[in-house]
């Protein structure tokens, strides 16, 4: 649903005749320009997967991390412009930091989604600030179980069991919906990650990317941390598999 | 012996919480004396600081009332934004914070118990440099001194709710006996799953110790029973 809305659109204080604030609308755009990301809620945590979208030969593997720690237990995953990820990230460290300091206790996924959500609604607030152009889906593990949240440029936050964001988010949540979570296990959803991931990677429009996964389970004893490697080849090659299988049908 | 009136409230005090299987069982004595003088013989040390955390304060009675005020306030707004109530864990650390941060101008010790549906019943004793310690049972006060052989001796893991009522009891009552600052009534405040249970204990319910009298009782109710030995003028 996009229009042009010239004149109305200019500033993030400015309301449209027909009550749509265009820039943040914009905003949302700079998210969908970016590689995918995307994050399921499986029966025994989260797992979180990007689509790194390789623009130079020269970049070293593993730079340019797009998942990040927000607290031992949970992460995020950015999309969009990655120096307003950079702040979010930032942000949400401290804010996670400072609830532990004050209460005593790692603070609940739920309220540090809340918290992150607010941050970034409060950008689109002022005329003299813009909105974050990034969106986030962060998945942690508390006392509540493991939880699934995701964070839109306009400050909107929502639970999910799947979510995604960026170029292929349609196709995406098309495979994520025919994924049966409540019986899948972390092992098995770093499988699928890797799988939708390839699955939407446009080779024709965009170059080399790669594959960068994280997860928070009772097999990684709800920490959050990066995939481990020979977890994360296997999964690369299953997919690739998977993907070649298509293509010879 | 100079009886000033004006000296500040203090809760010489004797504080308990225990832990049993299921919830707490927080206990106090009642005496709150300026001086030599009680000034209130049925003070109420077990303060609520939510639904399901109870405070028991000793030491100088203000300080540990604006401790609870200002901690009972920042717990609600805590609940608020949470949207459950919140844990023992996050009420004693409040608590905590206050006492470590304001060290200097406060004299108080604190024993903060309750129930949450995460870790069940739990006790966090913060005595006064603001130090938190969690523990199966705490004792505190003036009168908590002559406890410590005793729960030495009488503490045991896994007691029912009875059990560990009837040991506080116990355990106030002694303190009672030895400490000029602790005296009254035993007050019990029950926590645990299903809510919480206030018990009173008056003085005369508890039983005596070594070479305690039996206690005297008023002249005007002799004198309007009939009694063996009437009084002769």
């Amino acid at each position: 649903m996009s229009s042009i809305g010239t004149g109305y659109d200019l500033s993030v204080t400015t309301f449209s005749p027909d009550g749509r604030v265009f820039q943040i609308e914009y905003a949302a755009k700079a998210v969908d320009n970016s590689g995918t990301a995307i994050g399921i809620k499986c029966k025994d945590g989260v797992v979180l997967g990007v689509e790194k979208l390789i623009t130079s030969k020269m970049m070293l593997p593993g730079s340019n991390r797009r998942i990040h720690s927000a607290h031992r237990h949970s992460g995020m995953a950015v999309a969009g412009l990655a120096a307003d990820g950079r702040q979010i990230v930032a942000r949400t460290k401290s804010e996670a930091t400072n609830y532990e300091s004050t209460y005593g206790e790692a603070i609940p996924v739920k309220e540090l989604a809340d918290r992150v959500a607010s941050y970034v609604h409060l950008c689109t607030l002022y005329w003299w600030l813009r909105p974050f152009g990034c969106g986030v889906i962060l998945g942690g593990y508390d006392r509540d179980g493991p939880q699934l949240y995701m964070v839109e440029p306009s400050g909107i936050s929502y639970r999910y069991f799947g979510a995604a964001i960026g170029k292929g988010k349609q196709a995406a949540k098309t495979e994520i919906e025919k994924l049966k979570l409540s019986e899948m296990t972390c092992r098995e959803g770093v499988m699928e990650v890797a799988k939708i991931i390839y699955k939407v990677h446009d080779e024709a429009k965009d170059k080399a990317f790669e594959l960068e996964m994280s997860w928070v389970c009772d097999e990684s004893k709800r920490q959050h941390e990066k995939v481990p490697e020979e977890l994360l080849e296997e999964a690369k090659a299953a997919a690739r598999l998977a993907l070649e299988e298509m293509d010879a049908d | 012996m100079d009886l000033n009136l004006n000296d500040e409230h203090s809760m010489g005090t004797t504080i308990i919480g225990v832990t049993y299987d299921g919830g707490v069982v927080l206990g106090a004595d009642s005496r709150t004396s300026t001086g030599m003088y009680v000034a209130n013989r049925a003070s109420d040390k077990i303060t609520q600081l939510t639904d399901n955390v109870y405070v028991c304060r000793s030491g100088s009675a203000a300080d540990s009332q604006i401790v609870s005020d200002y901690v009972r306030y920042f717990l609600h707004q805590h609940t608020i934004q949470l949207g459950q109530p919140a844990t023992v864990k996050v009420a004693a650390n409040l608590v905590r914070l206050m006492a470590y941060n304001n060290k200097n101008m406060l004299q108080t010790g604190l024993i903060v118990g309750g129930w949450d549906k995460y870790e069940g019943g739990k006790i966090y004793g913060i005595p006064l440099g603001g130090t938190i310690v969690e523990q199966p049972f705490a004792i505190g006060g003036s009168g908590s001194s002559y406890l410590y052989g005793f729960f030495d001796q009488a503490w045991k893991e896994g007691m029912t709710k009875d059990e560990a009522e009837q040991l506080v009891v116990k355990a106030v009552s002694l303190a009672i006996a030895r400490d000029g600052a602790s005296g009254g009534v035993v007050r019990t405040v029950i926590i645990n799953a299903d809510g919480v249970t206030r018990n009173f204990h008056p003085g005369d319910s508890l039983q005596l110790w070594h070479e305690e009298l039996e206690p005297q009782n008023s002249l005007l109710d002799i004198l309007n029973t009939a009694s063996p030995e009437p009084m002769n003028f």
